[in-house]
């Protein structure tokens, strides 16, 4: 994925008249790890395994619309996991009522209520649910986007206005025990579209769902990236005022690519309930977004490949080492958020470039 | 090519009570290359800023081909056909010359389309790449450009939005000798088919490049002509000439920046005629 993420990278132009080797070495890293991931991991990974995988590829997914909103555009957004969740409750709601087969989900019933609420109506259908999981996370980004990039709130601003969203979510989402489940969320899930969950079949099922998004919506980002659309991100994280004048509105640019992370980040959200099993405001509220953020900067925030791959290796590295040390790994992963931040800006995937700057004699030419 | 293209109507701006403009009248023939000069503190970019909507003023208009521009967004007048460029250049460094100049040239078309990668160099980017003589730099990153060569590439870009008038603020400014007549020439290569406003500092610059130019002192217009009827007007001499000539016998705009006097040599800031300085350039470009 070497010629991906130089594209993608901030200082490296694409080369005019590369190569057909050069060419093709992009794509057939991408090709090469598609079979490693949607035909080599489903046959050697044990079932436990392979779900724990799936779940990470789902933070890939939210780590890519980071990687195009922050790394590309400059949007530091710290509140991803409001549209995550908004996707995981659609898809948890569905779930929840295919199970109850017209009766009151469980959780209802402890809580008292005696008839189900008209919010969760419409999410009986499944096409609506999947549907509004990607839908309703673009319209509150497009309303969120137009509201506050046109007054040009960014920056450190928007950073913590959307923080701000995520606890305020948490907190509604805790309030109202009888229409979301209160601080328990969704869970209990046994059946999707006819199949048990709890099989592995299905568990590999999804896992190949999920692998196959990821893999088409890094392609998405990709050719996004490299369009004139993702020049223009760029130029408008360089320098927002400037780009004014040259003719294009950064609010709508911006706003555009908002939507598109939010998207990403409610699909996500669907994908991860019937692989993991649960949806609730400690998956979604501050820290978890936050936690993205950091996988993406250690990664690499600069090139979508470093995003999504900093999102699986720092899933993978908070269950491996919390199985050994419980309490270890909050520190780690802040230290290595420091580590990365003042050794490495442009992160693991980055590591090369920022060694080569670090040269004597290259930084003055390049 | 004749008719008015810009008018200021009786601008003012205020800033905290400080009337930066104070009742300016300003008019733009089409096809002129209009010259904006006058001390620090007079309001030159302060005007252009209003002209491109970054900053508001407190009363007054400013019509563009009959439209006025004021309450304007910057985006939205550009697209009318008003460009600029800054004091301080202002590239997008991550992004390579060509990348920089097709982003300026594209912004016409519609929105989805920007979605398509680029493919080779459109018309308008190659003619920019041509006039500011960026062609061999074309895949370099903007970041690497010289002083000089990144005011060039923020002309180029200019050039590529294909404006229907051209602001240039003080586009010399910490430029070498002959950086400077390289740009002077540009910019007589430019005012053959645009219509120029360029604020400039430079007395020198001034002498070779200009025809008519509008002093302004102190928020108001003081005079405007011909360079020689200008220069010829005791009271330009007293608030901008007098100071401006004891300054053009040191490397000029020393203060600003310790560049914009390098190259220059003795006979540089002699008065030569009109043509000669022209030739000279040329000659001066390698």
């Amino acid at each position: 994925m070497t010629a991906t993420v130089r594209d993608a990278a901030p200082v490296a132009p694409p080369a005019p008249g590369r190569s057909w080797r050069d060419r093709l070495r992009g794509p057939s890293v991408f090709v090469l790890i598609a079979v490693l991931a949607l035909v080599v991991a489903p046959l050697l990974l044990e079932p436990f395994r392979l779900g724990l995988l799936a779940k990470y590829l789902c933070f890939g997914i939210v780590a890519l619309g980071i990687g195009l909103a922050w790394g590309q555009g400059g949007m530091l957004t710290l509140g991803q996991g409001v549209f995550f969740g908004l996707g995981g409750y659609a898809m948890g709601m569905y779930l929840k009522l295919h199970d109850a087969g017209g009766d009151l989900p469980d959780f209802m019933v402890w809580s008292g209520v005696e008839r189900l609420p008209a919010l969760w109506i419409p999410f009986e259908n499944p096409v609506f649910a999947i549907a509004f999981a990607v839908v309703g996370p673009v319209l509150l980004a497009v309303l969120l986007g137009s509201l506050v990039f046109r007054q040009r709130v960014r920056g450190a601003y928007f950073a913590i206005l959307t923080q701000a969203l995520a606890a305020a979510m948490v907190i509604l989402l805790v309030g109202q025990q009888g229409l979301t489940g209160g601080t328990n969320g969704l869970t209990n899930f046994f059946d999707l579209f006819g199949q048990d969950l709890a099989a592995d079949g299905t568990q590999r099922g999804l896992y190949v769902v999920v692998a196959a998004v990821l893999g088409v919506l890094y392609l998405v980002a990709w050719q996004l990236v490299r369009s004139r659309f993702g020049r223009l991100l760029v130029a408008i994280r360089d320098g927002e005022d400037r780009v004014r004048f040259l003719g294009y509105n950064p609010a709508t640019i911006k706003t555009i690519t908002f939507a598109v992370s939010a998207g990403m980040a409610g699909l996500a959200g669907a994908l991860f309930v019937p692989v993991v099993g649960i949806i609730s405001p400690a998956l979604l509220g501050v820290v978890p977004s936050l936690e993205l953020v950091v996988a993406v900067a250690v990664g690499g925030r600069f090139s979508l490949a470093g995003a999504v791959l900093g999102a699986v290796v720092m899933g993978y590295a908070k269950t491996s080492f919390s199985e050994e040390f419980a309490d270890g790994w909050l520190y780690l992963q802040g230290a290595l958020f420091i580590l990365v931040m003042t050794l490495a800006p442009k992160g693991i995937f980055g590591l090369a470039a920022t060694l080569r700057d670090l040269l004597p004699g290259r930084r003055a030419r390049a | 090519m004749s008719g008015t293209l810009l008018e200021v109507r009786d601008l003012s701006v205020v800033f905290d009570g400080f009337r930066a403009i104070d009742g300016v009248d300003f008019t733009v023939e089409q096809g002129e290359l209009r010259f904006l000069i006058g001390p620090n503190g007079a309001g030159k970019t302060t005007l252009i800023d209003v002209i491109t909507g970054l900053t508001r003023p407190a009363s007054g208009s400013v019509r563009f081909e009959g439209w006025d521009l004021v309450g304007r967004k910057e985006h939205e007048i550009v697209r009318m056909g008003v460009g600029r460029t800054f004091q301080t250049s202002v590239v997008f460094e991550q992004l390579t010359v060509v990348e920089n100049l097709d982003l300026a040239a594209s912004f016409r078309r519609p929105l989805w389309s920007l979605a398509r990668r680029r493919r080779g160099v459109s018309a308008a980017v190659e003619a920019a790449m041509a006039t500011t003589g960026l062609d061999a730099l074309a895949a370099r990153p903007a970041g690497v450009l010289s002083h000089g060569q990144r005011q060039w590439l923020e002309i180029g870009m200019l050039i590529a939005q294909r404006p229907r008038l051209l602001l240039l603020d003080e586009p010399v400014a910490g430029m070498s000798g002959e950086e400077r007549s390289r740009t002077g020439e540009l910019l007589v290569e430019i005012a053959k088919d645009h219509t120029v406003i360029v604020i400039e500092h430079d007395m020198d610059f001034l002498r070779r490049y200009a025809s008519q130019v509008t002093v302004l002192h102190e928020g108001k217009v003081l005079v405007e002509g011909s360079v020689d009827q200008v220069r010829s007007d005791p009271r330009v001499q007293e608030v901008y000439l007098g100071r401006a000539e004891d300054r053009d016998k040191r490397p000029a705009g020393g203060g600003r920046a310790g560049a914009a006097g390098e190259g220059r040599t003795g006979s540089a800031g002699a008065e030569p005629a009109e043509g000669a300085a022209v030739g000279s350039a040329a000659g001066e470009v390698t």
